[in-house]
């Protein structure tokens, strides 16, 4: 039994990459727009949990920037960012999944904050508290949490 | 007379609209207070403000029933704290057996166009002061009383007293000379991107100002109106406890009210509001 996973990570060395299970931030292999192919989690993404994180206002709050006519029945959206309405028309799942974890490898100094990033911020804080961060900062949302971000984000197609 | 009568009637559709959406805000509206102080909203943004053409006052984002109770002194809120700022400079407090009023006499006479100059260079000190720096180097040193808290009820409301001395007069603050490098250093804390969200003052309020933020409708974060009543909290709130606000909400760490960088990052945003008239103590939600 012990010898299955270990053998698994060994195949995944071999073959060049070095899959933690998830992938760390510092790990992710961006493409040059900014796309991100693999899963970082291996798991399929939830849609449904995707669809709270993008509401909740201590995760993605996403809303806070976008309009999404998906969700018209949660009050006030946005305007900061585009309409995310027909994103899956737009965007492959790769590329919502670096868009999601790191907007600003699409989006050149883009506002979108980054929600799978761990380290390079200036001045972090422990949330929203105001006090600095103490010790290493996760990154705001998890890996499967972009996996369930990014499953939603396929459903919005016009 | 006539712009008055004309704004009261968009205030009036501005209020039906309202029903529907809770955050609209009648940005056409002309701000006159008391009938009598016509105030400057809109103006063509001071040249060392980059990256605006015009500078535009918070109130105009607000919603037309926050606006309407900035604009008669019996429906504003902050005039309470203003009555309660004059009970204090009447008070004798300290060693020194001194009120404000001692050295003051008539804060309507002595503080008229004290508020809008400042943050400014004290030659003897050797420093930037803010209002709050100078109120309380008056306690300290004039009368030999206890500092007021830097963000406190009672700060809030000698500020609001001294600004409302102001009203109406264009902000007018000073950037060259020995005040420069304090104003560059607040500029440049201006357009850095911090905290988690890695989001600078600019990227809200000179990027976006005019769009929502969830409910929120982003202003240009001018500080004209300060010390501003928020019904929210339902007490006067002051620039640096809104500054402090803002950082946290960025996932940073803040610096602290009466800081350095908060002193410079005041006089620097002070500085974009330069042109707008003097509005404290402003109404926000
Ligand atoms: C602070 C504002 C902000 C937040 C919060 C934000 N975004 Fe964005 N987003 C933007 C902006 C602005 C753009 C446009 C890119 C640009 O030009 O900078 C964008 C672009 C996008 C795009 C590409 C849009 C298209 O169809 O062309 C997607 C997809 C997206 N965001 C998803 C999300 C998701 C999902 C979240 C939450 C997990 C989120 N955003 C949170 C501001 C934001
Ligand atoms: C994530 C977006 C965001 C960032 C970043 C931000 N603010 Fe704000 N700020 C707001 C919102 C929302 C409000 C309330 C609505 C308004 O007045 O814009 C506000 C209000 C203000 C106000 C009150 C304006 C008024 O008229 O009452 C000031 C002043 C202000 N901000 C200054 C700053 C400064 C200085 C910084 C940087 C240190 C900053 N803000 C960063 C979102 C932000």
């Amino acid at each position: 039994m012990r010898l299955i996973p270990t053998a698994l990570a060994v195949a995944a060395l071999a073959t060049g990459a070095a899959f933690a299970n998830p992938v760390k931030p510092a790990e992710i292999q961006f493409d040059d727009y900014g796309a991100i192919a693999t899963s970082l989690t291996g798991v399929a993404g939830d849609a449904a949990n995707g669809r709270d994180v993008m509401i909740t206002r201590s995760k993605g709050n996403c809303v806070a920037c976008h309009a999404v006519t998906a969700l018209a029945d949660i009050p006030f959206h946005g305007e900061v960012g585009p309409t995310l309405d027909g994103a899956a028309d737009r965007w492959g799942e790769a590329d919502l999944r670096g868009l999601v974890a790191n907007a600003k490898m699409t989006f050149e100094g883009t506002i979108m904050p980054a929600f799978y990033k761990g380290s390079g911020y200036i001045r972090p804080g422990d949330g929203y508290t105001g006090d600095a961060a103490v010790g290493e900062l996760p990154p705001i949302l998890t890996a499967q949490e972009i996996e369930d971000v990014v499953a939603y984000l396929l459903t919005l197609k016009e | 007379m006539t712009i008055h009568v004309a704004t009261r009637a968009t205030t009036g559709i501005a209020l039906a609209a309202g029903l529907a959406f809770a955050a609209t805000a009648d940005e056409t509206a002309n701000l006159i207070v008391n009938e009598e102080i016509e105030m400057v909203t809109h103006t063509a943004a001071p040249a060392h403000v980059e990256n605006l053409d015009e500078i535009v006052s918070g109130w105009v984002f607000r919603s037309a029933e926050t606006q309407s109770l900035q604009m008669d002194d019996f429906d504003n809120p902050g005039m309470i704290f203003v009555d309660q700022g004059m009970d204090q400079w009447n008070e004798v407090a300290g060693t020194a057996g001194n009120s404000c009023a001692t050295c003051h006499e008539d804060v309507a006479v002595t503080m008229a166009g004290v508020r809008s100059v400042y943050p400014k260079w004290n030659e003897e000190a050797g420093e930037v002061r803010t209002l709050a720096m100078q109120i309380n180097d008056c306690r300290e040193n004039q009368m030999g009383a206890e500092p007021y808290k830097y963000t406190g009820g009672e700060m809030a409301n000698m500020e609001a007293l001294i600004s409302v001395q102001s009203r109406g007069m264009p902000v007018d603050v000073a950037i060259d000379g020995p005040v420069q490098a304090t104003w560059e250093a607040g500029k440049e804390l201006y357009y850095t991107r911090t905290g988690q969200l890695e989001l600078s003052c600019a990227n809200c309020h000179e990027d976006n100002y005019g769009n929502m933020i969830r409910a929120d409708h982003l202003s240009q974060g001018q500080i004209n109106g300060f010390p501003v009543y928020r019904l929210k909290n339902a007490k006067l709130n002051t620039a640096h406890a809104r500054f402090k606000g803002c950082v946290r909400d960025t996932r940073a760490e803040t610096y602290k009210p009466g800081s350095d960088e908060f002193v410079a990052l005041e006089l620097y945003v002070a500085s974009r509001g330069n042109g707008l008239s003097v509005e404290a103590p402003s109404v926000r939600n």
